[in-house]
């Protein structure tokens, strides 16, 4: 993972579900242009914070091993705008997880209201694109991400 | 409670307009995944875990889509096409599909047209009726 788009974990619960927080901050350059006078964040940033939260829960699932892709939006519908100020809860929860791929669903809330759905399909590469090969060491997830978890919250699942 | 051969299709029917983003209409017995319904390889995962869902029921993509592991065996393809051997092996991993075209010119390019919607009925049906 070569950036970090989400600030924290507020709950893992191993191989089932994750919370993180992303803070909105006009200190982000591009409200500025997005839009002059009416900044928003936009949605395509809102994918990828769910993209990295669900992306880390399945890679925790498999501990770190696999390269773990985003490989397709299966479902997004976003019903309000996050702006400047806000604070967007993602929780993310593992549908099916196979030694190939996982697929994982997800709502952005903010204050308890559903801003947006995403659900997602991530693709552990080495498994899956015959014929190819990949660097040996884990580009996906470096060590810049690891800081992430080490605050987090883990509770064991039954 | 066994399903009927109609409600498997109705429930696998939903699951290519929900995973492939076709319209209902588009997904007939005969239309093919790849050709006619637009699906790429990840696309395939999505509807074996969708399919998993929709009727409680454990697949193996293997089992499902066998095409990858044929083609990655030189001892079944030679000049583009299945050999006998391969022929031979996707029958006995296919038994969910007629594969009597495809035998006319087992032309690995045409390999994608042998998944069908009938063929996922099939495989579907066969799966619930050992359980």
């Amino acid at each position: 993972m070569r950036w970090i788009w989400i600030d924290k974990f507020v709950e893992f619960r191993r191989g089932v579900s994750a919370v993180s927080i992303k803070n909105v901050t006009l200190s982000e350059e591009h409200l500025h242009d997005h839009f002059p006078g009416y900044p928003v964040m936009p949605e395509c940033l809102i994918i990828e914070a769910m993209a990295q939260t669900a992306g880390i829960l399945v890679g925790e699932a498999k501990k770190f091993q696999e390269k773990v892709i985003l490989a397709k939006i299966k479902k997004c519908v976003f019903f309000e705008c996050a702006r400047p100020g806000d604070t967007l809860r993602l929780e993310a929860k593992i549908e099916s997880i196979a030694d190939e791929a996982a697929s994982t669903s997800g709502k952005v809330t903010v204050e308890g209201k559903v801003i947006a759905e995403i659900d997602l399909m991530f693709s552990h590469i080495d498994q899956n694109l015959a014929g190819k090969s990949f660097p040996e060491e884990n580009f996906v997830f470096t060590d810049l991400f690891k800081s992430l978890l080490q605050g987090a919250v883990f509770s064991e699942t039954e | 409670m066994a399903m009927s051969r109609d409600e498997i299709f109705q429930e696998v029917s939903e699951v290519m307009v929900e995973a492939l983003g076709v319209d209902d209409d588009e997904v007939t017995a005969t239309a093919t995944l790849m050709g006619d319904l637009g699906a790429e390889s990840i696309d395939f995962l999505d509807i074996v875990f969708r399919l998993e869902k929709a009727f409680g029921i454990k697949i193996a993509r293997e089992e499902l889509f066998p095409a990858e592991s044929l083609l990655s065996n030189p001892e079944f393809i030679s000049n583009g096409k299945l050999t006998e051997v391969g022929l031979k092996e996707l029958r006995e991993k296919m038994p969910h599909t007629d594969i009597s075209t495809f035998e006319g010119d087992p032309d690995i390019n045409k390999l994608g047209n042998l998944f069908t919607v009938d063929a996922i009925v099939n495989y579907v049906e066969g799966k619930l009726n050992a359980a």
